[in-house]
């Protein structure tokens, strides 16, 4: 990123789903404020949620960064969670581990890393098993 | 239209919000919010059964012009919070989600 970026931080709360999507509204709020291309705002306010929504489902929560420039925007979201064992399967639409209750709750339909590739211009997953996950966004400014 | 035009049009109830925004993305009615937040179009009016805080995490995200709760399912105090925080214009209706979508598809002229 250049060096004048404009750099946010959000700790996100386990297991709080009444709380999630607060560090995505935020984040939307002021990629409006920015005037940042409508379009560019919901793609990463979409995939930034479905990330903020698996820290809180699957890791108890987490910290996300997000660096925005003339660019591109990018977010990392990083977990001590369980990390995910099989990355290709988690990409697969459908596939998920999520609890009875989430699903109860309109999630854990398996769409949340398919929807994150498909509204990013790129995802970079680093995940290890009993470590953690991190989970890089971009999506590109459309000028 | 706006969402109070249709609102008023359809004698729907206006839980919250000012209903000011134009729907041009159409109708899209689904209750699984991951695949509402990959799928709804933006500007679009969405019918679902869900009523809770996620329901309009997922609304402010995914820019649908409106929520629209069907066959009068409960729309909790968190839940109209969060809409508030995110200026979403919720609508209530006793109609079940097929025959909502219709009367709000003839009356946008839609079909």
């Amino acid at each position: 990123m250049s060096e004048n970026s404009l750099h946010y931080h959000y700790v996100v709360p386990g297991d709080d789903f009444t709380r999630a999507g607060i560090a995505s509204s935020a984040v939307k709020k002021t990629l409006k404020q920015l005037g940042i291309y409508p379009e560019t705002v919901r793609k990463l306010s979409i995939s930034l949620f479905e990330g903020e929504i698996n820290m809180v489902i699957h890791a108890d929560g987490g910290e996300i960064d997000v660096w925005i420039d003339d660019e591109k925007i990018v977010a990392e979201l990083v977990d001590k969670g369980p990390g995910i064992e099989n990355i290709e399967l988690a990409m697969q639409e459908g596939w998920s581990t999520a609890s009875e209750q989430v699903r109860g709750l309109g999630f854990g339909a398996g769409m949340g890393l398919p929807n994150m590739k498909k509204y990013s211009d790129e995802l970079i997953i680093d995940s290890t098993v009993g470590v953690g996950t991190k989970v890089t966004l971009i999506v590109n400014i459309v000028k | 239209m706006k969402v109070k035009e249709l609102c008023e049009e359809l004698g729907w109830e206006l839980a919250i919000g000012d209903g000011d925004r134009e729907i041009t993305g159409g109708i899209y009615c689904c209750d699984l919010l991951s695949l509402v937040m990959g799928r709804a179009p933006a500007d679009s009016l969405w019918i679902t059964v869900m009523g809770n805080v996620n329901t309009m995490a997922v609304a402010t995200l995914a820019d649908t012009a409106c929520v629209v709760i069907a066959e009068r399912m409960p729309l909790d105090a968190e839940a109209l919070e969060g809409a508030k925080k995110g200026g979403i214009t919720v609508l209530k209706t006793e109609q079940p989600v097929f025959e909502a979508a219709l009367s709000a598809a003839t009356t946008m002229k839609l079909n």
